[in-house]
């Protein structure tokens, strides 16, 4: 009895972990898509961010310094799609998949040539890294049981980045349905001909999203690289950029139901990792790519038909252009 | 209180003496090569409705676009209330007064009415207070003017006209003076054009000035003051309404004499080239909208079926030009049972000899992202090549030609479709259905937004075809446009042939009481609880008749 509810903490501990750079990137995405933007650039500027953060983190050895770093990066990408999307009228998809590609090969061809390692940066360690925090009285309570246990192992413990994900989850919801911004975030991305005859500037608007957009997903990839490993290794985002856009999807683009649909694939994430290598009645062991391909496939089943109707906001991915 | 409608001699006295609300001095606006706005000059004083008229592309849209500071002149000043002001961005005319009821709203369909009306008029950055505040102001509003709206709706669940109700509050919420309405019934029915026209002769009661951009006569002589008629990006002169008339209007508009009647010898009908027995349509949704329609077109005559917009006129047009399926009933063409079932039907229909204008030309009758060459061969691509190649230069040709004989302009064949003025789209449809020389033309609402010019023309063309021996089968609810094209008038209502009248000896009140389901005799009835007695003031009765846009397929719960 005991043991498995060691085992469901656990569990749930590293589902929190797992979901950290899916919220971050998620909520980034929903700003951005809020905005009328497909940001299906989030894996790339997820992975740039992890590695400028883990670059910067190793040089000077100040997980913060890393941190802005990461943020930087992620910026100067949402530059290059703003510009490519919204002054030049381009295509959203298409600028995204180029960030990507960009961001792939950028990241190894500087991670070698910096620090001729094949792609990894140096190993962190100690104030180059967000380490865990213990919260107040966590110690003490550890005895207690259940809650004490819980609140020791599944609330305390976690790095800075991870309470701020989880505090930018209500924000989240504040800033877009209770602020001004918010409103004029929605309607740019629902009706960006609304917000011009207005007199508010799209343009302004959508870069002031972008710039959200960057700042989040910076963050999450200073996570990846900085907080849960110790280091930059190639592609370490792993498609985390495009989970998150299939869980914004799945959300219907609502800060609420993104948090538990990313916690839901950190969950899948998690168990997956757990059930490696273990031996089930029939089945047998079951092969690591058929596990690991679990939330992709579960993914596809819920988008297939699941969730009902998603309607994106309906300017998402279109320019807007003044009309004569 | 003073009567709702008062009548223009009461109001021009008023008007004489009323200082300027809008001047415009010298306005010059190019875009490109294209000439928008000449020198204009127009005077618009306060409290009074001024209407502005002209075809489609006369620079009306651009005009106001830049008195509400969507674009900037190239030369010229606006006085606002006799100061200068240079108006650079819509905000900015906001803050002058000037509201701008657009076209197409600028709402934010899955907004609620509040959200929508504080956009951009925000107090502070938190939304709470401000949403508190356009709740009681709405409220305010809503009793001044008779614009009730559900503040907390969603805006994709209400009609247009109540939508139009929440651009006309948003301006009102943001202080608006002058209120610019583009083109305002062209989206409505009858009903909520009349109940746009009220709170219009409230909102002049209370001393605020309108515009009123719209190419339809009728409302000008129903409801403005003053009428500034442009052609051509110029301002060709202003007229107090109740010195001027329709005719003088449309000759202004155009440039040349216009006859709003149209002029046919009397028909000579001969043998039975359409037959419809027993026909019942369902909708999308199942529910039967023909309900065992049976009628007979004649080689020679025209055909007209009135009735208002959703009694069943778009399904019964669509199952004869075999777009839709139909339950029950049998159709004859020339004598020939015409079988439509299937995804190929109106294939069919075509090879059978019946050709078809849509009704909505922009969703059915062509591909607008097309040019205009392709769009002339559409359905009858196949006779244009062999296999699947298609023989471009003969396309071409065909367009070429149809340009030349329907005057289609600009003369461009590879211009998008898009990019023609209704009038010319309309005549791109027209010319490809009409010159492949069928037996059977059906035709619906054919001069839905379409510039007086190009009306007449296409009514005569419509003749033209009557008199080359074709039957024709013609749907509007426009009433006049039946009775100066049909040569027999069928009335539909809910789906039912109620009765049939002679154009010539027709009487138009009678008429109306068909069209809304009462019988003959039983005059004062009316149609449903809450709409209006018909004809209760002379205003109304001329709103009633004109032209609304069919939105009868908007589902309210889309």
């Amino acid at each position: 009895m005991e043991s498995y509810l060691v085992d469901i903490t656990l569990i749930l501990d590293s589902t929190v972990r797992l979901a950290v750079p899916l919220i971050l990137a998620c909520l980034a995405g929903l700003y951005s898509e809020r905005a009328g933007i497909v940001d299906i650039g989030l894996e790339g500027k997820l992975l740039a961010g992890a590695f400028a953060a883990a670059s910067m983190s190793a040089v000077t050895g100040s997980a913060w310094l890393g941190l802005l770093a990461g943020i930087g990066a992620a910026l100067m990408f949402s530059g290059i799609h703003g510009l490519a999307s919204i002054n030049f009228k381009g295509n959203q998809t298409i600028s995204g998949v180029a960030l990507n590609f960009l961001a792939a090969g950028l990241t190894t061809f500087l991670g070698q040539s910096w620090f001729k390692r094949g792609g990894y940066t140096p190993q962190l360690s100690g104030d180059q890294r967000f380490n865990p925090i213990t919260l107040p009285f966590a110690e003490q309570l550890r005895e207690v049981p259940i809650l004490g246990q819980i609140y020791f192992e599944l609330i305390s413990g976690h790095n800075i980045i991870t309470y701020f994900a989880f505090i930018a989850v209500p924000v989240t919801a504040w800033v877009l349905f209770r602020t001004r911004f918010g409103l004029r975030l929605r309607a740019v991305g629902e009706n960006p001909k609304a917000i011009d005859t207005a007199g508010i500037s799209v343009t302004r608007l959508r870069y002031q999203a972008l710039i959200i957009t960057a700042v989040l997903v910076g963050i999450g990839g200073a996570y990846l690289s900085i907080a849960q490993s110790a280091g930059f290794n190639n592609n370490m985002s792993a498609g985390r950029g495009y989970i998150a856009l299939a869980a914004l999807i799945f959300a219907k683009w609502r800060p609420g139901p993104a948090l538990l649909v990313c916690l839901m694939f950190g969950f899948l994430d998690a168990v997956q990792f757990r059930i490696q290598g273990q031996v089930f009645p029939i089945i047998g062991e079951v092969p690591v790519q058929a596990i690991q391909a679990l939330p992709y496939i579960l993914t596809v089943i819920l988008l297939a038909g699941f969730i009902g109707r998603a309607v994106a906001p309906k300017a998402s991915g279109i320019p807007y252009t003044k009309e004569r | 209180m003073t009567s709702l409608h008062p009548t223009n001699a009461q109001r021009s006295e008023g008007t004489a003496a009323a200082p300027l609300a809008i001047e415009l001095v010298g306005i010059n606006k190019h875009f490109g090569p294209v000439h928008a706005n000449r020198d204009i000059h127009l005077a618009i004083r306060r409290g009074t409705v001024h209407g502005i008229v002209g075809e489609n592309g006369a620079g009306k849209s651009t005009l106001m676009s830049i008195l509400y500071g969507f674009y900037t002149a190239d030369s010229g000043e606006i006085r606002v209330n006799g100061t200068p002001a240079h108006i650079t961005d819509s905000r900015h005319a906001l803050a002058l007064g000037i509201g701008m009821v657009h076209q197409h709203f600028m709402l934010v369909d899955n907004f609620s009415v509040l959200e929508n009306v504080v956009l951009g008029a925000e107090d502070s950055a938190f939304l709470a207070p401000t949403l508190n505040k356009a709740r009681t102001q709405l409220k305010a509003l809503a009793r001044d003017y008779g614009l009730e709206v559900d503040p907390d709706a969603i805006i994709e669940n209400l009609s247009v006209g109540q939508q139009q109700r929440v651009e006309i509050l948003k301006a009102l919420y943001r202080g608006a003076e002058t209120l610019i309405l583009d083109e305002p019934t062209g989206v409505l029915t009858p009903d909520e054009a009349d109940h746009l026209f009220r709170i219009l002769g409230k909102l002049r009661e209370e001393g605020k000035t309108i515009i009123l951009i719209t190419h339809k006569l009728r409302e000008i002589m129903a409801i403005t003051d003053e009428v500034s008629v442009m052609r051509q990006g110029a301002m060709v002169k202003t007229l107090n309404t109740k010195e001027t008339s329709p005719g003088e209007l449309a000759e202004l508009m155009v440039g040349r004499r216009v006859l709003l009647r149209v002029e046919k010898g009397p028909a000579s009908p001969g043998k039975v080239l359409l037959d419809v027995e027993d026909l019942v349509v369902t909708d999308d949704f199942k529910v039967p909208r023909v309900k065992g329609v049976s009628f007979q077109v004649r080689a020679g005559e025209i055909v007209g079926i009135a009735g208002v917009a959703g009694n069943g006129q778009s399904e019964l047009l669509e199952s004869i030009a075999g777009m839709r399926d139909q339950l029950l009933g049998t159709i004859r063409l020339n004598g020939e049972v015409l079988s439509l079932e299937g995804d190929d039907g109106a294939a069919r229909a075509r090879a059978a000899g019946l050709a078809h204008v849509p009704e909505d030309r922009l969703r059915m009758g062509l591909v607008t992202t097309f040019s205009e060459w392709e769009n002339s061969i559409l359905g009858y691509q196949h006779s244009y090549g062999s296999g699947a190649g298609l023989d471009i230069a003969k396309a071409r040709a065909t367009a070429e030609e149809y340009i030349k004989k329907f005057d289609i302009r600009p003369p461009n064949l590879d211009l998008k479709t898009a990019n023609f003025s209704g009038g010319n789209q309309q005549k791109i449809v027209l010319a490809r259905e009409m010159e492949r020389n069928p037996d059977v033309l059906i035709v619906g609402q054919p001069t839905r937004g379409v510039d007086i010019g190009a009306i007449e023309f296409i009514h005569n063309q419509i003749i033209k075809m009557r008199d080359a021996g074709k039957a024709i089968l013609l749907v509007s609810v426009e009433l006049d446009e039946i009775r100066s094209l049909a040569d027999r008038i069928l009335v539909i209502f809910d789906g039912k042939i109620v009765g049939e009248a002679d154009p010539a000896t027709a009487d138009e009140t009678e008429l109306g009481l068909l069209m809304t389901g009462s019988h003959a005799g039983d005059v004062g009835t009316v149609s449903e609880p809450g709409t209006l007695a018909p004809h209760e003031t002379p205003v109304q009765q001329t709103l009633t008749q004109m032209s609304p846009q069919d939105n009868s397929g908007k589902d309210p719960n889309q």
